[in-house]
């Protein structure tokens, strides 16, 4: 936990609304909270990303830093880039044309589907599983949050990440090249908006992943325009609405699941939900899965129609996506393989090309030998406390409490139960000493 | 003197309810330590392997770990009932697991293979009547 080090962070605290209660500190997955002075704080360097701790916040004291429409209007142009979970949060969407017609009117110059860049990145993947030896289960980068989630917990997994960038990024390359060669502009003239269900895609376009620098330009929260876009949906319904551009299968990209059917993978696993991820990377790391050629993991319950920034129940978004790739599958069957033509595939930049580095925010020190002497110390004081994980400290856990005492930054009488026991013997003695005056 | 870390994790015959919850303590160490990511994934799979073969074939044993800042070892000793053909136990896809076993998905017979395959030092000894040990070795430095 070196406290030199600050990362970006999507996920922030608002101190003002923080009751210093437990919820986000037993809920984070990677045991980046601690509660001091009776308010939260993010430990920079552990943190994910995930936005369980906002999801879980009663009094919304976790909150994601995105960016707002009034951004649009530091560019000449600007383009947005839908998430294909912004349409599962319209009840009875016939047509994705609708949501790209409203985008426009809410002050868009134009839009690209992700949905599209999905259908590359499909494509690309695809032809990476064919490649010889490679580690098997290769493990999807399109999830920012499991990706960090394996920088941080996984380490050993890293090599097994797919070297492919995300649908977001590649739909933004395009967007914009395609987009400056139509007006015949510069592309700094062009702000490309992420439409985002997730405070970690946020994170990914600030400190990217795999590579320098992000094509996208910024995150605006779905949550954010879900009210400006809802009066418009049924009314450009029933009007002359643009095409979609991307594939069935581009679409169903929004839920857990929809990527794996892109890329046609039998033997292929899909987890939604970060608890969930963690139980199956666990068994990948044991060499248990050795069998499955993809693992395709969604921190959020249901994929990514199940991010902290919907507005929309994911179930009934689930459902909706199901709806709109079934009807948009009768009109056009293609697949990414058969619609995405092979020129594009050298044509833009589809491979991550820095090399993921493990996240080393869990070590105890860079020296091994004095990193056992705190093992060592943290066991001993284990032993002594009690194991109820009450998080009355402020730390998540008895073990992470140890943790933190050892790296200096909790003493054991912030523990309330061995507090109260030296209070108790205190109390037994000053009765003594009482007496023994008397 | 440099530091040394050791833990003894016992492991009981037949009990698939925590089988596997020694090496997650391992992994986990082993990831606080700072332990390169190279040889985490090989004491990982090790660890695990030799963890489910306490609880799949032998009368239940201890597995433990050491580290230095030169290398991490791994030793299991068991209670019997030891191995009377050493050779063929080796043998990938040889295995005397049990129905209960297969049905959970184990007995695949690369158990031990993999152990070997993984670990730098690889050191088995066994005794009908006895028990087996096995001394695994990876290198840090």
């Amino acid at each position: 936990m070196d406290a030199t080090k600050t990362r970006y962070h999507s996920v922030r605290l608002d101190k003002e609304l923080c009751k210093g209660c437990t919820n986000c500190l037993m809920h984070c997955p990677t045991e980046a909270i601690r509660v001091r002075k009776g308010r939260a704080h993010i430990l920079d360097e552990r943190c994910i990303d995930c936005g369980e701790c906002i999801r879980i916040c009663d009094y919304h004291a976790k909150v994601a830093i995105t960016d707002s429409l009034e951004d649009l209007k530091l560019f000449r142009y600007s383009i947005a880039l839908p998430a294909p979970s912004l349409y599962g949060q319209f009840r009875g969407l016939q047509d994705v044309g609708v949501v790209i017609a409203a985008l426009k009117r809410i002050g868009f110059d134009d839009v690209f589907e992700v949905a599209r860049g999905a259908d590359v990145v499909s494509r690309a993947i695809a032809e990476k599983l064919r490649e010889p030896s490679l580690p098997r289960p290769l493990i999807s980068s399109a999830c920012p949050t499991v990706v960090r989630l394996i920088q941080v917990r996984f380490p050993d997994l890293i090599p097994n990440i797919v070297d492919v960038r995300q649908p977001m990024e590649v739909a933004a390359e395009i967007a914009r090249t395609e987009f400056c060669k139509a007006h015949d502009c510069r592309p700094e003239e062009v702000g490309v908006f992420f439409i985002t269900p997730c405070p970690a895609k946020m994170t990914a376009i600030a400190s990217p992943l795999g590579q320098k620098k992000s094509s996208v330009t910024s995150a605006i929260s779905m949550m954010e325009i879900y009210g400006r876009l809802r009066p418009l949906i049924s009314k450009i319904q029933k009007e002359e609405k643009p095409e979609g551009t991307s594939t069935s299968y581009g679409i169903g990209w929004a839920t857990s699941s929809g990527e794996t059917q892109s890329i046609f993978q039998e033997n292929a696993l899909c987890v939604d939900g970060i608890q969930n991820c963690i139980r199956v990377l666990e068994e990948i790391e044991n060499n248990k899965l050795s069998d499955l050629t993809f693992f395709e993991g969604n921190a959020c319950t249901g994929g990514c129609v199940g991010g902290p920034l919907t507005f929309e129940n994911n179930y009934v978004a689930k459902n909706s996506i199901r709806k709109l790739v079934a009807t948009a599958r009768a009109k056009n069957a293609e697949t990414p393989a058969q619609s995405v033509p092979a020129s594009m595939m050298n044509k833009y930049h589809l491979r991550l090309d820095v090399p993921i580095e493990p996240n080393t925010a869990m070590k105890l020190d860079d020296n091994i030998a004095v990193a056992m002497q705190k093992l060592q110390r943290m066991n001993e004081i284990i032993a002594e406390l009690p194991g109820y994980d009450c998080g009355s400290c402020g730390s998540p856990t008895c073990r992470a409490f140890a943790e933190d005492i050892v790296l200096g930054y909790a003493n054991e009488m912030e523990c309330i139960h061995k507090m109260r026991d030296k209070l108790q013997t205190m109390a037994e003695q000053m009765v003594e000493l009482a007496q023994t005056r008397r | 003197m440099s530091a040394l870390l050791h833990e003894e994790y016992p492991v009981e015959s037949g009990d698939y309810d925590r089988a596997g919850e020694a090496s997650a303590d391992i992994k986990r160490k082993l990831k606080q330590l700072g332990v390169p990511a190279t040889v985490l994934r090989r004491v990982s799979v090790a660890s695990y392997e030799v963890e489910l073969n306490l609880v799949i074939h032998s009368d239940g044993g201890v597995l433990t770990l050491e580290v230095t800042p030169e290398a991490v070892r791994l030793i299991s000793a068991d209670r019997g009932p030891g191995i009377p053909d050493l050779d063929l136990a080796m043998r990938e896809g040889w295995s005397t697991a049990s129905e209960t076993a297969r049905s959970l998905g184990f007995g695949a017979g690369m158990g031990l293979p993999n152990m070997k395959r993984n670990a730098d030092d690889f050191n088995i000894t066994s005794k009908v009547g006895e028990g087996t040990t096995i001394d695994m070795g990876f290198h840090l430095a």
